[in-house]
């Protein structure tokens, strides 16, 4: 066990882990934070993504022991970013939602999308979320709720 | 489940096998801010006559009102309809509602099967006019309360909006009037809104859940914190049934966090459990726990293999499940005017995004349990058994689930037996059992294979005049409670839904099948058989249409009867709204497919394009009929989704294939269902308007999508592509 001090949504917050404890679980067992999900623990779905320095992160294969400084934004925290609350609302209004498990993911890749390019095009928004799995089958709506955002962030 | 419920629906099994009545339930009486189940009521057997409305409705002091939803809510918006429906004829105001998951209790079993169960696209089916009396008892019973109050009666009173209004200007708020309508009996009967009178029923109103799932705030079964909880994984052998030989903890054991490490009973053999203060020790424990398996004997089925063998069985005739007309037609029918067709479709996985989880905690004499469940009241009994507990002693909480497409409703709750097992032995702390997406991939449970061999007679005027079909895969019924019920001689009318049931007028038509065993778990995957059958039925007629140089809209309309009222409105609005079919771009052709799935009728037109070897779907227009449309954006949702959801058996790695007994995929690597990137950029859904009795629209899209893509293909390559996943072109 080692004592890491994290930066999640601004706050500091001390834990006590192993330090091959990936931040996922970091996030979920620790400190509570069950917004981020867990859904394949290889990188491959995209349910756990957060914000690490500002960069869409797959938090179920960073351990713990990486993260150093870096700041950390999970989906509780997103909504005080002013482009995450664009997002939140426009997901919202598109209902995009439907089981709403990968959602957390869904909108923290968008997120770092939008901030990256305001005005994505398809092949952006195909590129930037072709990781992210959604087996209700939502993307006719993410695609829309990204372009909804994007708009009202001119 | 499909054939269940139309079963149960059809009377062909008579209504009390299903409906154990007995009695009905306790007046009514409106509960504050916490719901508590009256006790009365869950020692009762069968499903109540009677919906008392305090075990679904709670008026808070504050004006909120709670609706208690008697499904699990797994994305397909259940939370939503319920709560509207009943809201709407209780007059409620929308803004101050929220729905709550029922847990198991006898009330919440579906009215009209009397089971708690989700699945079979039946909430709306059969909770439509359920929640509408509650709604409207609810009403009259506040109406009451306040005509009282004001010396009135109940005839000079109306409501909007949660208030009471009464003769000289006078109101009431449902709130203040909520405990003395709880002291007054509940009505018999209520005047039910006439449709004019609806305010959200019909209406595209979003979720309720949208917000909370948009920022993280809702709470699924993984999500579960209880106090002093510990965490097990089960380490589960290699093959199908194997058992544990022996292994060796010691090391696991000395691992900081780790609690526990014993075997448990599977469904068939055993397996290792792990128990540990945190998901990431026990995982790690499990990686490095040493287990030899008995593998011995133990069967090794094999993807090939299996094909093998069911195409050779699928040559001779197997157990009739329908036999209609002359069986010689065929015979007269020259062999130039015949098509044998053989079709092999793979075993698929769910995979919810949700891993499967269950929380138990025994104390004894009693249990309690958490988890996103389809089938409430068999996981409940499942646990009791485990725990040496009657049924009742089980408290069983439903939560919301990230996913379910019928992953989540198990005939033999191997989750929560599991999961009880574990519980059993960690008496007095809660355990939350965690099923890793390497347990869930590699775990069984999957849409069987199956060989379809078909032969069609074409009649002189191009129309099927002699149809004789064998299935061939493993029958989802066999070895469960429904099986004395479902499999009638032998067939198991799940297997080949979509096939017997169908509504085409073909005069000489022979259905038989073949169920061999196989040890790899079978299980229900959204549309159940239909996602196998519609795909062989839709692109054989699709080939038909084309022989007969006829349009695939058209010639269905033709060969269907003239009281298939919804398809037929369903192909006839597909028609008008794709007109864009008649103009496509170079290298583009569009595949028509339908069907009709617990009475929503669906007919769908994909357009297609040939891209690096793949087909590349660009548009799709969907057409459905599903009576009333309760919450028409819900419905769209739900179309579009269940279509690229059907998509996932047309992908090379959408599917699951056995080699030598193991699973080949494991995780989302290999394993990779739709992602944005698969998804056509435009679907279009059009609902068929109605004031029909409502049906379900959960299952209905997915299985049009594959034949409708296949048959697209056929028009660019002059190909009938009859095996899934589709490889290179």
């Amino acid at each position: 066990m080692t004592t890491y001090q994290l930066s999640v949504n601004g706050e500091r917050k001390d834990v006590d882990v192993d330090p091959t404890t990936p931040l996922l679980w970091v996030l979920r067992e620790e400190l509570k934070m069950t917004g981020t999900k867990y859904g394949c623990g290889i990188g491959a779905c995209g349910a756990c993504t957060v914000h690490l320095a500002g960069i869409a992160t797959r938090s179920c294969v960073v351990p713990v022991s990486l993260i150093g400084s870096r700041a950390i934004v999970t989906i509780e925290g997103i909504g005080n970013d002013p482009v995450g609350r664009v997002v939140q609302d426009a997901w919202v209004e598109t209902d995009v939602v439907q089981c709403g498990y990968c959602q957390s993911g869904q909108i923290m890749t968008a997120v770092a999308l939008l901030k990256d390019k305001s005005k994505p095009t398809d092949t952006n928004i195909e590129e930037s979320m072709g990781g992210n799995l959604c087996r209700c089958g939502t993307y006719m709506r993410i695609r829309e709720a990204i372009k909804t955002a994007s708009a009202q962030l001119r | 489940m499909r054939a269940l419920i139309r079963a149960a629906t059809d009377r062909k099994l008579s209504r009390r096998t299903f409906l154990r009545v007995s009695g009905t339930a306790a007046g009514g009486l409106f509960v504050g801010l916490h719901f508590d189940l009256p006790p009365l009521l869950r020692e009762k057997q069968g499903a109540p006559k009677v919906y008392p409305p305090e075990a679904f409705v709670h008026v808070m002091p504050d004006g909120r009102i709670a609706i208690v939803v008697n499904r699990v809510e797994l994305g397909q918006g259940v939370a939503t309809a319920l709560p509207m429906i009943l809201a709407d004829e209780m007059d409620a105001d929308w803004s101050q509602v929220s729905a709550e998951l029922a847990p198991a209790a006898d009330v919440y079993k579906d009215p009209v099967y009397g089971f708690q169960n989700t699945g079979g696209s039946a909430t709306i089916a059969n909770s439509f006019l359920q929640y509408r009396e509650l709604g409207a008892k609810t009403r009259a019973m506040l109406v009451s309360a306040a005509a009282d109050r004001w010396h009135v009666a109940p005839e000079q009173c109306r409501t909007a909006n949660s208030v009471v209004y009464g003769p000289g200007n006078r109101s009431a708020r449902y709130a203040e009037l909520a405990s003395a309508a709880a002291r007054l009996p509940v009505p018999e009967k209520v005047r039910l809104k006439n449709p004019s009178e609806f305010r959200l029923i019909g209406k595209r109103i979003r979720r309720l859940d949208g917000r909370a799932k948009s920022v993280g705030a809702q709470k699924f079964g993984l999500d579960l914190n209880l106090p002093g909880m510990l965490i097990a994984v089960i380490a589960r052998p290699p093959l199908f049934g194997a058992r544990v030989k022996a292994f060796d903890d010691r090391e696991v054991r000395t691992m900081s966090g780790v609690r526990d490490v014993f075997e448990i009973p599977l469904m068939t053999g055993s397996a290792v459990a792990i128990v540990a203060d945190r998901f990431w020790t026990a995982k790690r424990a499990r990686d490095r726990l040493k287990i030899e398996w008995d593998l011995a004997g133990v069967e090794r089925p094999d993807s090939a293999e299996l094909f093998t063998r069911y195409r050779q069985l699928a040559r001779t005739v197997g157990t009739v499940a329908v036999n209609r007309g002359d069986e010689g037609a065929m015979d007269r029918i020259s062999t130039s005017n015949r098509i044998v067709a053989e079709y092999q479709l793979p075993y698929l996985a769910h995979t919810p995004m949700e891993p499967l989880n269950t929380t138990i905690r025994f104390d004894g004499d009693s249990a309690e349990a958490w988890a996103p469940s389809q089938f409430p009241g068999y996981d409940q009994a499942a646990i009791a058994q485990v725990l040496g507990l009657k049924q009742q002693k089980v408290t069983y909480h439903v939560e919301f689930a990230g996913g379910g497409f019928g992953r989540r409703q198990s005939f033999d709750s191997h989750v929560q037996r599991e999961a009880a097992e574990i519980a059993k032995r960690m008496r007095g702390t809660p355990v939350k059992v965690i099923w890793t997406r390497e347990d869930d991939v590699q775990g069984g449970y999957y849409r069987p294979m199956f060989v379809h061999r078909v032969e069609v007679g074409i009649g002189g005027d191009g129309m099927p005049a002699a149809w004789k079909h064998v299935v061939v895969g493993q029958s989802y019924l066999a070895g469960t409670p429904f099986e004395s019920l479902l499999i009638k001689n032998g067939v198991d009318f799940d297997a080949i839904g979509g096939t017997e049931d169908t509504p085409y007028l073909i005069p000489n038509f022979r259905v038989s099948a073949h169920h061999p065993k196989v040890s790899v778990p079978p299980s229900q995957w959204r549309s159940v058989g239909y996602s196998h059958n519609i795909f062989v039925i839709e692109t054989l007629i699709d080939e038909l249409a084309t022989r007969a140089e006829t349009d695939p809209i058209a010639y269905r309309l033709k060969l269907l009867p003239p009281n298939a009222l919804r398809l037929r409105a369903a192909l006839a609005i597909l028609e008008q709204k794709s007109g864009w079919r008649k103009n496509l771009p170079p290298n583009r052709a569009v595949g028509i497919a339908c069907t009709q799935y617990q009475g929503t009728a669906v007919a769908c037109a994909a357009e297609v394009a040939i891209e690096n070897k793949r087909p590349k779907i660009m548009r799709v227009s969907v057409a459905l009929h599903c009576g009333l449309a309760v919450n028409p954006l819900s419905i769209e949702n739900q179309f579009q989704g269940g279509l690229i959801f059907g998509m996932s058996q047309l992908l090379p790695k959408g599917v699951i294939t056995l080699k030598d007994g193991r699973v080949e995929q494991r995780n989302f690597d290999r394993l990779a269902p739709p992602y944005i990137g698969d998804a056509p950029l435009r679907i279009d859904v059009h609902i068929v308007p109605s004031a029909e009795p409502p049906t379900g629209c959960g299952e209905p899209p997915v299985p049009v999508i594959s034949p409708a893509v296949v048959n697209a293909l056929a028009r660019l390559t002059g190909k009938r592509y009859r095996s899934l996943p589709l490889l290179a072109l």
